[in-house]
């Protein structure tokens, strides 16, 4: 492969004229990791082989997992990887774009009733077309996409704690819009069932034998939300280091001087919005799905402050954040469910000090601020921080 | 005409509380130039706190209430201390995070301390009417005590506030403060203790507000802390650093939805019950994009 040399001088252009056609020989590059000799091999994704090794073996892990879970922990890591899609949507927006939203549970109703319109089936009031999930999955999306791309240009004439406070009101009058469909919602405290999970024909609430491995249906809805998550996230990933990223970041971090530079405000605030409201949808069609009922209710301003915990403990602008974010949300209330026994002053009823709910919820509150303070940087930071260290022993840096 | 009138009526009544909400806000934004979203959980906070020295110790209701407010007053001044001072010289919108943070702490909070219970605090006023105009056999135009005491506790209240922020040394310092912290600092002001005191000064409020939102004549929960939200269209009506803006813009905010609670039902059914929860948010997304600074609010320089 011959790559051109236009543009290129001395030492590049005479390595990329060389024999090797710019590849620096193994030996050379051997023991010295980070050497790099590209513009592509500097900003790829998995730039050392430590961060190749871990991901293969994280997504191994990760794909392995409900062949020896219990039936709950793999529900359970579902509902991790869907609030892991939500909260990179979310982090999309809010961590590279630098717009804070608390609407975002709205965009999730708007997936999970698109999904389950499309893809449910049809009950005394509300409607349902019975197609394939795929579609749904789609379509949830798209419709929520959509609507991101409409509201958008509203949200883009105000900035900040404006921006919070309207996303606020989208969430109250979406609440209220959703109570009063009841023909797509199934209306206010009633709720309707998520999307049928039949994908490309396959019903995956049967049993399925692939050879000698047997897939229940809690492990293919898993394996599908594993498979969304990971492919969504990669996406959000590469985009992130795209010119569109790049575009998010300038707007994030001073968006007249952005303006200034010839980044246009209301493509790229309009696109920051649209595609976090399409990561919800999916996110919250598949979570209707593994919920199995969802009511308008739902949608309230305490999911809002969970995904915004997600992202926050998490670590704002990281991907890799979002999803440590969202497995520390998800399982939190399982530890502690764990841990309770033999913490004194956590009840199970309601005459101890606290139950375990409250305590979940108060730790959120309690980690948002302890992490906003001391580590803004969130899970990642801290796990940065190790691998600083060690990749740096015996030094200090 | 009659019906309009007791909507007019019933408006202001509610409008009073929402102004008291919103210059909480105000208060501490100017101060610190965070928009406080922990405010519902210090107003649930106060109403709690009333609601146990009101009915279960018996005090009398205003040294209940004085009481409430003072303790409430004392913990926003440390929550200020913990969480909000190291946030000092951060961006916006990590100090607006936090304040979510503790939003999620103060209502946890209140869900545990109401155990699932409705309360009440025990206000002088109840469900008792004045009549303003007199019908064939039931009053035309009733004025409810409780509304005519939130005009006039608001008044009183704000009327002092504005009073002592414009004549006294201290609202002085607090002023030159929320202009600009370092000149403030130059001019030998102590800047942390105005941080506090504005702080102090918001909580105090909210509870006050929360007092005053709960003196319906019916009984309070913990959720009710949401209905403090409704604060937030009226600040962003009035402009969120004026104080005479969250002054209107709760007044105006309150009869919109009065006017939605009596006319929505019969004009426009389709949108559905409890519309008049939502209306101001409607009104508040349409100032927002007309007018985003608000009526009276300071229009934003935005400088690189």
């Amino acid at each position: 492969m011959t790559q051109s040399t236009e543009g290129l001088t001395g030492q590049s252009k005479l390595l990329r004229a060389g024999s090797a056609g710019g590849r620096v020989p193994r030996d050379i590059r051997r023991g010295r990791p980070r050497l790099y000799t590209s513009y592509d091999a500097d900003s790829s994704l998995l730039d050392t082989p430590a961060k190749r090794w871990w991901t293969l073996g994280v997504v191994l892990l990760a794909f392995a997992a409900p062949f020896w879970l219990t039936r709950d922990l793999t529900h359970l890591l579902s509902v991790a990887a869907v609030m892991g899609i939500a909260g990179i949507g979310l982090n999309l927006l809010t961590g590279y774009a630098g717009q804070i939203s608390l609407g975002h549970p709205f965009f999730m109703a708007l997936g999970a009733y698109t999904g389950a319109v499309v893809a449910g089936t049809p009950g005394s009031i509300v409607i349902g077309w019975e197609l394939d999930l795929s579609l749904a999955l789609l379509l949830a999306a798209i419709v929520p996409g959509v609507v991101g791309l409409v509201v958008a240009p509203l949200a883009t004439r105000v900035r900040g704690l404006y921006l919070a406070v309207l996303t606020l009101g989208l969430l109250m009058l979406g609440e209220q819009l959703f109570k009063q469909w009841a023909a797509v919602t199934g209306g206010s405290g009633v709720g309707r069932a998520g999307a049928e999970p039949v994908l490309f024909g396959s019903d995956l609430t049967r049993t399925y034998a692939l050879g000698p491995v047997l897939l229940p249906p809690h492990t293919s809805l898993y394996l599908l939300c594993l498979v969304l998550l990971i492919v969504l996230a990669v996406a959000a990933r590469n985009l992130a280091r795209s010119r569109a990223g790049r575009a998010f970041a300038a707007v994030r971090d001073q968006d007249v001087a952005a303006e200034i530079m010839g980044v246009n405000l209301l493509r790229t605030k309009t696109l920051a919005f649209a595609l976090s409201s399409a990561y919800a949808g999916v996110a919250g069609c598949l979570y209707a799905i593994l919920i199995g009922r969802v009511a308008p209710e739902q949608w309230n301003i305490l999911l809002a402050i969970n995904l915004l915990a997600i992202v926050v403990i998490g670590g704002v602008a990281t991907i890799s954040g979002s999803l440590m974010g969202a497995a520390f949300v998800v399982l939190l209330p399982r530890l502690l469910e764990w841990v309770a026994p033999w913490l004194p002053f956590v009840s199970t009823g309601s005459d101890g000090l606290i139950t375990v709910f409250q305590l979940q919820s108060i730790l959120f509150g309690v980690l948002i601020v302890l992490f906003l303070i001391l580590e803004p940087r969130g899970l990642f930071g801290l796990w940065h921080r190790v691998r600083t260290y060690f990749k740096a022993w015996p030094f200090s840096y | 005409m009659n019906t309009l009138l007791t909507a007019l009526v019933a408006g202001l009544g509610d409008g009073a509380v929402y102004a008291l909400i919103a210059v909480s806000f105000v208060v501490i934004f100017r101060a610190t130039g965070v928009l406080n979203f922990a405010q519902p959980g210090l107003l649930i906070l106060g109403t709690w706190a009333t609601s146990v020295l009101a009915v279960d110790r018996g005090m009398p209701f205003w040294l209940a209430v004085a009481l409430a407010v003072l303790a409430v007053a004392l913990l926003s001044m440390g929550v200020e201390r913990v969480a909000i001072r190291p946030m000092i010289g951060r961006p916006v919108f990590s100090t607006a995070l936090v304040t979510v943070g503790l939003f999620t702490i103060l209502l946890v909070l209140a869900f545990r301390l109401f155990a699932a219970r409705a309360r009440t605090i025990n206000d002088p006023w109840q469900l008792d009417q004045w009549c303003l105009l007199d019908g064939e056999v039931l009053c035309a135009v009733p004025l409810y005590q409780h509304h005519a005491g939130k005009i006039a506790v608001t008044a009183v209240v704000l009327t002092a506030l504005g009073l002592w922020l414009s004549r006294s040394r201290v609202g002085l310092a607090m002023r030159a403060t929320s202009l600009d912290q370092e000149a403030a600092m130059a001019q030998g002001i102590n800047v942390g203790r105005m941080f506090s005191l504005s702080w102090a000064l918001g909580g105090g409020l909210a509870a006050l507000g929360g007092v005053l939102l709960a003196a319906n004549g019916s009984v309070v929960q913990a959720n009710d802390a949401l209905f403090a939200l409704v604060a937030l269209p009226a600040l962003i009506l009035g402009g969120i650093d004026s104080f005479r803006g969250a002054v209107v813009g709760g007044l105006v905010i309150g009869l919109i939805s009065a006017i939605a609670r009596t006319y929505q039902p019969i004009h426009a059914p389709w949108l559905g019950p409890n519309f008049e929860n939502v209306a101001p948010y409607v009104v508040m997304i349409l100032v927002l994009l007309i007018r985003p600074y608000g009526l009276f609010g300071t229009r934003e320089v935005r400088r690189v």
